[in-house]
């Protein structure tokens, strides 16, 4: 692997509106460890949500172009912040290299060449195994030491497996763990790694999006976590904006921040913005900033 | 000149029904070298047999065609009847109007004309009919099991009673396999041990028997009545004629190594016996772990033991010897479930599997009976059995049904709850399958005296939450999901082929389904033999297998043993291969294509004292399945009693009539 690759990069909508701080802490961390993002050009919707769920040859070809576009840039993968949208454009570049046909009538829709060549890499990937923990731990200027971190994958960064390519353990993934050890953190043993928060269900079932989401707050603290660290703007919003309510309704009073990797690594590597960006927050996440961790806070707060 | 006789079989209204049978005698009385035709009801009936052999007497019939229904039912009986005539058995053609002929048609005329084809056929073929001889190979009275499992017990006890020697070899250091890790076995609750052990006496005592233990069969050459095996005695590092036994050896080893027989859960010594009633009971040293062998100082067990029976510079010791007979019996093992992420990886404590769970409920077990979780040695108080984890998966890689499970998850929750009746215990289940004497009513005992609470679904994840296991699941009865707290989980996972079964199936030229199970010769009405003949199955090696199947199979081979040495010698089937040695080009085709390794190339005293060589078959061996006749590139092996010339007729009596 070359030192300073470039990928393109698919911000998709989440990072242009609510998770602004993952598409700023992204752009800050890989232009810092030297790894160059050039933003896909008139990219459009992922394919995710309303569309897949509706209209399988439509969810396929709104990532399809997608794909097509990052091969008119003459770029080989696309690194995609978002886990939804990495999902989607994988599972849709999977299928259209198994399924000739499938391609075939995507093509005739797009009315764009489409090679199949371009492969979506979520960027988590990207970073932990691309660039790799030996550069990031020499890229750390304060180290996270002593912070206890539940790093939390969702479900969609490795599932499924097979259409993903990936490595990773799918029960028990581990390259967040391996990041969060490379910034001078402590990746907490916890079960619910990839257990779901309830994703899309968030307006239209908010009651179970509460229940599932408290469940993995409360898992995170009883495993000692100082915060949560996500790769995921939906993941965020459910554990972040719904925290108050969903942990109200289970008869919960502590709080935990939640992080985005990206703005765990800024504030390792000692970038200006970093503590900028947690303000953007619902939890109030400047503890972490400030090193001083959860746990602490709470008891605090109880006595 | 052939004088052929023609006997056409109504089979009652079988064929007459749908064949014209008059009109196919009439017919066949015309097709040239026939000199007899006729039909009957019942041709394989007394009165009909009469008739073909009274015919053969009065028209001087040298070869007979009987149109009735399929060889594989009367070939035998014709065989039988026209050698009571005084012809060679193989001079008779069966011409299937039955199977092949009235039962799959309607239209009565075409049906007629068929049948007059087949017997044409027949007729064609009978005529170049040579008469087959079949030859007397001499049976070494000797049986080997592989396997010192209670399948290989029993089987060997059997074999022995009837008055055979039997060689058991097993490769472990003592026998008694599976059954001596189980506590107590279902449906009556009897001790595994109790009613094992004295048969496991009985294998050493008997003297028919001959226990290898710690050995390993590496080759197995020559066929039915007469096996070549090459053994492999793996070193012990203990004299046996010296050793007695007392165990000073192991109770002072300073190694402590995990226990397989445990299951991984206690400790052994480097030199052992795997278990307190092991036979024999003489110890191992495993040179894997042994302080001497890793170039450390010891030598303790040298130094206490009172007869000097250590011998570190033992080696593995390579005996072939000769058997007429192959009891196969080499189980199973149990699949490692650290492959389900969904359970943990195997990295959660208290996620134990079912044969774990069988060693901590034994009183010589690592914990002396009492059951307390591995993490915290504290006893549960709520226990989850999963059931089906890892069989009935595609996923997995085991589409079947370990057969087992079920009743063996009732019997842990029955006797959880008997020895502590504050426990409560939850089964996770696809359906119970408890198919065998008393299975039924043992599992309902355990469902309503003993309170175990059954969920029928599916476990979707465990994981720790404190010192809790929460399991995670669905009851599909009740449309819900469900979780649990427990203390401890017991996986009844799948069972499996041994892992080197594919290995063995090579060594003994026997087959294996896909997920390597040895092949039965016949689902159904083969189930002990295997396709090569003098070579039997016991036990799970072939199939999941519960205990008293098991028995019934072992006993079932060792009666195939013994009738197989009953015989003075065996007769080789006449109906094999055979090559034209003068026209052979030696190129190999037929020994690569024979699927029971019946055909090799040998020298031949060529001309001018020149050697050649030749393709040449093993009439022990060959099944006579065509396989090399088909491969011959020159064309020049026949299988007998089915030459090419008599196909060939056969096709031209059809085709150019």
């Amino acid at each position: 692997m070359q030192d300073n690759r470039a990928y393109a990069y698919y911000p998709g909508c989440s990072l242009h509106a609510t998770a602004k701080e993952y598409d700023l802490s992204a752009r800050a961390v890989c232009a810092a460890l030297g790894v160059e993002l050039r933003e896909v050009p008139g990219w459009n919707c992922c394919g995710a949500s309303s569309a897949h769920g509706r209209d399988h040859l439509l969810s396929t070809t709104l990532a399809a172009r997608n794909l097509a576009l990052v091969e008119e840039m003459g770029l080989e993968e696309v690194a995609v912040p978002c886990a939804a949208c990495f999902n989607r454009l994988a599972v849709a570049g999977h299928e259209l290299r198994e399924d000739a046909s499938l391609a075939d009538e995507v093509r005739s829709v797009l009315e764009r060449p489409l090679q199949g060549s371009a492969k979506a890499r979520a960027l988590l990937d990207v970073v932990a195994r691309d660039v790799g923990t030996e550069r990031i731990r020499d890229a750390v200027r304060r180290p996270l030491e002593g912070l206890k971190v539940a790093c939390y994958y969702g479900c969609l960064l490795v599932r499924p497996p097979r259409a993903l390519e990936t490595d990773e353990r799918v029960e028990d993934p581990q390259s967040l763990d391996e990041l969060v050890r490379a910034l001078g953190g402590e990746p907490v043993e916890w079960p619910h790694k990839t257990e779901c928060c309830g994703a899309g269900l968030s307006l239209t079932r908010t009651d179970v999006v509460r229940k599932l989401s408290a469940d993995i707050l409360k898992m995170a603290r009883d495993c000692g976590a100082d915060c949560i660290v996500c790769a995921c703007p939906l993941c965020m919003t459910n554990l972040d904006m719904r925290q108050g309510e969903a942990l109200k309704a289970a008869g919960e009073r502590f709080r935990i921040p939640v992080l985005y990797f990206t703005e765990l690594m800024a504030l390792a590597m000692g970038l200006p913005d970093a503590e900028r960006w947690l303000k953007m927050h619902f939890v109030d996440a400047s503890a972490v900033a400030r090193r001083e961790t959860a746990a602490a806070k709470s008891t605090e707060a109880q006595e | 000149m052939a004088r052929v006789g023609v006997f056409v079989c109504w089979c009652g209204s079988n064929i007459a029904r749908t064949v014209d049978v008059q009109r196919v005698a009439e017919a066949a009385g015309r097709i040239p070298g026939v000199v007899f035709a006729t039909d009957y009801k019942y041709m394989c009936s007394e009165p009909g047999q009469t008739m073909v052999r009274d015919a053969i007497r009065d028209h001087r019939l040298d070869r007979v065609v009987v149109a009735s229904c399929s060889p594989r039912l009367h070939e035998p009986t014709f065989q039988r009847c026209i050698s009571e005539a005084g012809l060679n058995p193989y001079m008779v053609e069966m011409a299937n109007i039955r199977e092949h002929c009235s039962w799959v048609h309607q239209d009565k005329d075409a049906a007629t004309e068929k049948a007059i084809d087949l017997v044409r056929m027949a007729v064609a073929k009978a005529r170049r009919d040579f008469p087959l001889f079949r030859n007397e190979i001499p049976i070494t009275k000797r049986a080997l099991v592989i396997g010192g499992g209670v399948a290989g017990i029993q089987a060997a006890l059997d074999i022995a009673d009837a008055g055979y020697p039997v060689t058991l070899v097993e490769r472990t250091p003592s026998i008694g396999g599976r059954m001596a890790q189980y506590d107590k076995t279902f449906p009556t609750l009897d001790c595994a041990a109790c009613i094992l052990t004295p048969k496991m006496v009985d294998c050493a005592s008997h003297p028919n028997i001959t226990i290898l233990t710690y050995a390993e069969v590496e080759e197995v050459t020559g066929f039915v009545g007469n096996f070549n095996v090459r053994i492999r005695k793996k070193a012990r590092g203990v004299d046996m004629e010296k050793c007695t036994g007392c165990g000073v050896c192991y109770s002072k080893c300073p190694v402590k190594v995990p226990n397989e027989f445990e299951e991984g859960m206690g400790e052994r010594r480097a030199i052992y016996v795997p278990f307190p009633q092991a036979v024999p009971n003489v110890p191992v040293i495993d040179r894997e772990h042994c302080r001497l062998n890793n170039d450390l100082k010891c030598g303790v067990c040298q130094k206490l033991c009172p007869t000097g029976a250590i011998a570190y510079d033992q080696q593995d010791e390579v005996v072939t010897e000769q058997f007429g007979a192959i009891v196969v019996a080499t189980g199973f093992r149990m699949w490692d479930h650290s492959q389900i992420g969904e359970y943990g990886y195997g990295s959660i404590p208290d996620v134990i599997s079912g044969l774990q769970f069988e060693r901590l409920m034994n009183a010589s077990g690592p914990t002396e009976g009492k059951i307390v979780r591995p993490s915290d040695h504290r006893p549960p108080k709520t226990v989850v059995f999963v059931a089906c984890v890892g069989s009935r998966s595609e996923n997995h890689g085991h589409e079947y049904c370990s057969k087992v499970c079920c009743m063996y998850t009732a019997k842990h929750a029955l006797l959880l709850k008997e020895k502590y009746p504050d426990t409560q215990s939850y089964v996770f289940y696809m359906d119970i399958r408890a198919n065998g004497k008393g299975y039924e009513e043992f599992v309902r005992r355990t469902i309503e005296e003993y309170g175990a609470n059954y969920i029928r679904g599916r476990v979707s994840r465990i994981y720790r939450h404190g010192d809790k296991v929460v399991v995670k699941g669905a009851d599909t009865l009740l449309g819900r999901p469900v979780e649990i707290e427990a203390d401890m989980v017991v996986l009844a996972t799948a069972m499996e082929p041994q892992d080197d079964a594919k290995d063995l199936a090579r060594k003994l030229g026997i087959s294996t389904d896909q997920h390597n199970w040895f092949s039965e010769a016949h689902p159904k009405l083969k189930p002990v033999e295997v396709l090569s003949s003098g070579i039997f199955l016991a036990g799970a090696c072939q199939y999941p297998k519960d205990i008293p199947d098991t028995v019934a199979q072992a006993s079932g081979a060792a009666s195939k043993v013994a009738g197989l040495f009953s015989k003075p010698h065996l007769l080789s089937e006449p109906m094999i291969a055979s090559v034209r040695e003068e026209d052979c080009a030696a190129c190999g085709q037929c020994v690569q294509v024979c699927p029971f390794s019946a055909i090799e190339l040998v020298e031949l005293n060529g001309r001018n004292g020149a050697s050649r060589r030749a393709a040449r078959v093993n009439e022990g061996l060959c099944h006579g399945c065509g396989t090399c006749v088909a491969g011959c590139r020159g064309s020049c092996i026949d299988l007998r009693g089915f030459t090419n010339a008599q196909v060939l007729s056969e096709i031209d009596a059809l085709a150019l009539a």
